[in-house]
C-alpha cells in the first residue's frame, strides 16, 4: 500500500460539516445560521460528553479487575477476620452456619490471658532482634560486595540460598543444628572447648528465643543485603571521588555521603523488616514450636494456635487484628517513610 | 467444545459462561454430588476419607474398604489427607457440605465434631455397638449416641532395648521407682537411658498420660498432689541426666530415631512403629506396659485409634451404603486382620483375647488396652483446653520455669478457662 498516495482520512467529521454549515449560511440568511450553530454546538458538546463519558468508564474498567481483585483477596479477608472476632465462631459454626454474636469478649479473652503480655514482649524481642541483626549483616554484606572482586558475583548470588530454600527445610535443618545433645553446633563448641555441656539452644528458655532470632536474622539476610545493595548501586560514584579528593576515608565516606543517601533506602527496608517478621510464624513452629514452656510463643504462633490447634476461630481471629494494627502502624510509618524518601531522591536529582 | 473457527470476541464469551458455570457449581458445592450417587438414583460408589496417606497403610485400608465396598455393593472411592490437616478439612467439607459419605477421625476428635451436628447416630442404621471395649466405645459416644466405631485400637508402653538391659544387667522396670534406676544405670555418655515425647502438642500430652493415671491423677483436676508426683518422676529423670532436655522438643518419631539410633536405651511409645523397628536386625527390641507407681498397680495408659462415622449427607441411600461399609470394617475378621497388618488391638475383647494368643508379642499392648481410658471419656468437648494445660505445665517444669505444683496449678486454669 504506498500510503503517499491516498488522501489522508479525515479524522474529524465534525471539523467538516462545521464549513459546510458556514459555506451554506450566506445564502441561507442569519437566524438559520445561529441555529444551525446552536445545533452545532450541541452536537459538538454531546460528542465531547459522550467521549468524556467513554474516558471515564475506561478508567473504571482498567480499575474494577484491580479493584475486585483487592476486594475479594484482601478486603472481604480483613472484614471476616473482624466480624469473626466479634463473634463465637467454633468448630459447630462450621456446620450449622451460626456464630453467635460475642462483643469484645475474645478480645477480653484473649489480651487478659496469662500468655498475652508474655507473647507480645516475645514479639516485639524476636522482633527488634531479628530486624536489627538483619539489618546490620545485610548492610555489611551490602558494602562488601560493592567492591569487585573474584568471584564477587557468585558470591553474591550464594548469598541469596537462604532465600531461595523453602522454610520448612532450613527451619528443620537449623533444628539438627541446634539440637543440644547431638547438633553440630553444640559438637562444634565442644570439640573447640568453648563449652563443656553445650548450650541448650532450643531446651532452655532464654536460649531458645536467640536461637530462633538467630534462625530468622540468616533468613532475611538475603532481602536486606539484596535491597541495601541496590540503593547503593544507585548513589553517584562521583559523590564517592569527590568526597575522596576532599581527603576522606572509608569511615567519613560511609557516615557523609553512603548513609545519608542511603538512609531513605534504610528506613524502607526497616519497615518492611518489621512488618514481615511481627507475622513470622513457619520459623518458630519448625524450630522450637513456640516452646519451651511458651519462651518462642509470639503473637503469630498464638493466633496460629488459637484458631487451628483449638478451633477457637473467634479468639483466633482477635488475636490475629491485634497483630493487624500493629503491622499497619508501621505500614503507615512505611508509607511515610517512602515519601521522603522520594523527596530526597528528587533533591538529589 | 469452544471451536478454533469462532470469532475470538464469542469464544471469550463462551469462556467466560464455561468458567462463570464452574464458578458457580464450586460456590454452591454441588459439583461433585450429582453423578452416580443423587438422592432417587442407585448408589453404586461412596467416598471416604481418612488420613492414612503413608503406604504400605493406605493401600491396606484402601483394599479392606475396597472388599466391604464389594459386599455392600460399592465402589470405594478414598482419600487420604495429613493427620494434622484431616479436622480442618472436616471442618470446610461440613461448611460446604461436602462431607464425605464415610469419614475416619482419630477418637479424641470424634465429640467435637458429633457436637457440631455433622454426623449422624449409627443406631439409626441399626449398627450392634456391643462387645465393644468399653474405652473405645466412650469414645466414640457424644450425648448417649454412638456415632463412631474403630475396628482396632492401641496405645502406649515401653520399648526397651535389649542388648543394652542385659549388658547393664538391668531387669525391665515394672514401677516408678524401678525405671529411675534403670534409666540411670543404662545411661551411658552419647546415651541416655529413657526418651519421651514431651513435646508442647497434644502429642506430648499424650505420652504423658499414663503417668498420670496410673498415679490416679485426672484431667479434670489437675493440681493434685498425683499429678504432681507424676511430673516430678519427670522432672527428675530431666534432672537426673537419664533422660535428655531435648524432650522438650521432640516428637513421637524423633524418639523413635533415637532409639533406633541407640541413642537411648528405652522408650515410650506405639505399636505403630514395630514394622520400622523390625526393619533394622541387629536391633534386638522387647516392649513391657508402662511402669507403675507402685508394685502390682494396674497402668492406665490413653486409648488411641480411629473411629469410623458416616456424616449428615442429603442421600439416605449414600448413608445406608456407608453404614453397611463400616459395620463390615468393624467385623471380628476383620478387625484380626487389621490388628495384624498395624500390630494393633482389636476392640472386641473377644476378639483381642484371640488376638493376645496368636501375637504373643502384642500381649503387653493386649493387656494396656483393657485398662486404658479414651481423652475424651471424662472432659467430652472440653477435652482440647485440658490437653493444652497439660503439655503447657510438662513444659514449665521440664525447663524448670516452674515447679510441678505451680505448673500444675497454670495448667488448671489454663483447662477450665480462667
Amino acid at each position: 500500500m504506498r500510503s503517499g498516495s491516498r488522501p489522508v482520512p479525515d479524522r474529524c467529521p465534525t471539523l467538516r460539516v462545521d464549513t459546510g454549515a458556514e459555506d451554506g449560511a450566506v445564502a441561507a440568511g442569519a437566524p438559520v445560521t445561529g441555529a444551525a450553530e446552536e445545533d452545532d454546538k450541541h452536537r459538538k458538546d454531546r460528542a465531547l460528553i459522550r467521549a468524556r463519558r467513554w474516558e471515564r468508564l475506561a478508567q473504571w474498567m482498567f480499575i474494577v479487575p484491580a479493584a475486585a481483585y483487592l476486594l475479594l483477596f484482601f478486603g472481604y479477608p480483613i472484614a471476616k477476620n473482624l466480624v469473626m472476632s466479634f463473634q463465637q465462631y467454633t468448630t459447630t459454626t462450621f456446620y450449622t452456619g451460626s456464630a453467635p454474636f460475642a462483643g469484645l469478649q475474645n478480645y477480653s479473652k484473649v489480651l487478659s490471658s496469662d500468655l498475652f503480655p508474655k507473647a507480645l514482649l516475645t514479639t516485639v524481642l524476636f522482633t527488634a532482634g531479628s530486624v536489627f541483626g538483619q539489618f546490620v549483616l545485610g548492610l555489611a554484606f551490602a558494602l562488601f560486595f560493592q567492591r569487585r572482586f573474584p568471584l564477587g558475583r557468585v558470591l553474591r548470588g550464594l548469598l541469596l540460598l537462604p532465600w531461595l530454600l523453602p522454610l520448612v527445610v532450613s527451619g528443620t535443618t537449623w533444628k539438627w543444628m541446634l539440637d543440644p545433645d547431638t547438633g553440630v553446633v553444640n559438637n562444634a563448641l565442644r570439640g573447640l572447648h568453648l563449652s563443656s555441656s553445650g548450650i541448650p539452644w532450643l531446651t532452655g528458655t532464654s536460649q531458645a528465643l536467640a536461637s530462633v532470632i538467630l534462625v530468622n536474622i540468616w533468613v532475611g539476610i538475603p532481602f536486606n543485603a539484596t535491597i541495601l545493595y541496590g540503593g547503593l548501586q544507585d548513589i553517584p560514584a562521583h559523590l564517592h571521588e569527590a568526597a575522596k579528593l576532599d581527603g576522606a576515608g572509608p569511615v567519613a565516606s560511609f557516615r557523609h555521603v553512603t548513609w545519608p543517601l542511603l538512609r531513605p533506602v534504610v528506613g524502607v527496608v526497616l519497615v518492611l523488616g518489621v512488618v514481615y517478621t511481627v507475622k513470622v510464624l513457619d520459623v518458630i513452629l519448625v524450630v522450637t514450636g513456640g516452646g519451651p514452656a511458651n519462651a518462642t510463643e509470639t503473637i503469630a504462633t498464638q493466633s496460629y494456635e488459637l484458631s487451628f490447634q483449638q478451633f477457637e476461630f473467634g479468639r483466633g481471629a482477635a488475636m490475629s487484628n491485634v497483630l493487624v494494627v500493629i503491622s499497619l502502624a508501621f505500614a503507615l510509618v512505611y508509607l511515610r517513610a517512602n515519601r521522603r524518601a522520594r523527596n530526597v531522591w528528587e533533591a538529589v536529582a | 467444545m469452544i471451536s478454533s473457527a469462532m470469532p475470538r470476541a464469542q469464544r471469550i464469551a463462551a469462556c467466560l459462561r464455561v468458567g462463570s458455570v464452574a464458578l458457580l457449581l464450586a460456590v454452591t458445592g454441588c459439583g461433585g454430588k450429582t453423578g452416580p450417587g443423587s438422592a432417587t438414583g442407585k448408589v453404586t460408589s461412596i467416598t471416604v476419607l481418612d488420613y492414612y496417606t503413608d503406604d504400605p497403610e493406605h493401600t491396606q485400608w484402601g483394599d479392606l474398604l475396597t472388599a466391604c465396598g464389594k459386599t455392600a455393593g460399592v465402589t470405594v472411592e478414598q482419600t487420604s489427607v495429613p493427620g494434622a490437616s484431616l479436622v480442618p478439612k472436616v471442618l470446610q467439607q461440613a461448611s460446604s457440605r461436602t462431607l464425605p459419605d464415610l469419614l475416619m477421625l482419630d477418637n479424641p476428635d470424634l465429640q467435637r465434631i458429633a457436637q457440631t451436628g455433622a454426623l449422624t447416630p449409627l443406631g439409626q442404621y441399626g449398627i450392634d455397638s456391643s462387645g465393644f471395649a468399653k474405652g473405645i466405645l466412650s469414645a466414640g459416644t457424644y450425648e448417649g449416641k454412638v456415632y463412631g466405631l474403630a475396628p482396632d485400637v492401641s496405645t502406649i508402653a515401653l520399648f526397651y532395648n535389649k542388648d543394652m538391659l542385659a549388658e547393664s544387667g538391668v531387669d525391665v522396670p515394672r514401677t516408678w521407682a524401678e525405671l529411675q534406676a534403670a534409666a540411670a544405670e543404662l545411661t551411658r555418655p552419647g546415651r541416655y537411658g529413657m526418651a519421651v515425647d514431651a513435646n508442647a502438642t497434644f502429642e506430648g500430652t499424650w505420652q504423658f498420660l499414663p503417668f498420670l493415671w496410673s498415679n490416679g491423677g485426672d484431667e479434670s483436676q489437675l493440681d493434685t498432689p498425683q499429678a504432681a508426683q507424676a511430673l516430678q518422676l519427670w522432672v527428675d529423670l530431666v534432672k537426673s541426666g537419664s533422660m535428655s532436655k531435648s524432650v522438650l522438643n521432640w516428637t513421637q518419631a524423633d524418639v523413635h530415631d533415637q532409639f533406633v539410633a541407640g541413642r537411648t536405651a528405652m522408650m515410650i511409645n506405639g505399636p505403630w512403629r514395630i514394622p520400622a523397628l523390625n526393619e533394622d536386625k541387629n536391633l534386638h527390641w522387647g516392649v513391657a506396659t508402662i511402669p507403675v507407681p507402685q508394685a502390682g498397680q494396674t497402668p492406665v495408659t490413653p486409648l488411641g485409634g480411629e473411629v469410623w462415622t458416616v456424616p449428615q449427607n442429603n442421600s439416605k441411600a449414600r448413608q445406608e451404603k456407608a453404614a453397611q461399609v463400616l459395620a463390615c470394617l468393624n467385623d471380628s475378621t476383620n478387625m484380626l486382620t487389621l490388628a495384624e497388618q498395624h500390630f494393633t488391638v482389636p476392640s472386641r475383647p473377644a476378639a483381642a483375647a484371640q488376638y493376645a494368643e496368636q501375637v504373643p508379642s502384642m500381649a503387653a499392648f493386649v493387656e494396656s488396652v483393657e485398662a486404658a481410658r479414651a481423652r475424651t471419656s471424662r472432659l467430652g468437648v472440653k477435652w482440647p483446653e485440658a490437653a493444652t494445660g497439660i503439655y503447657t505445665a510438662v513444659q514449665s517444669a521440664l525447663t524448670g520455669e516452674q515447679t510441678p505444683q505451680e505448673a500444675l496449678k497454670h495448667a488448671q486454669r489454663i483447662a477450665t478457662g480462667s
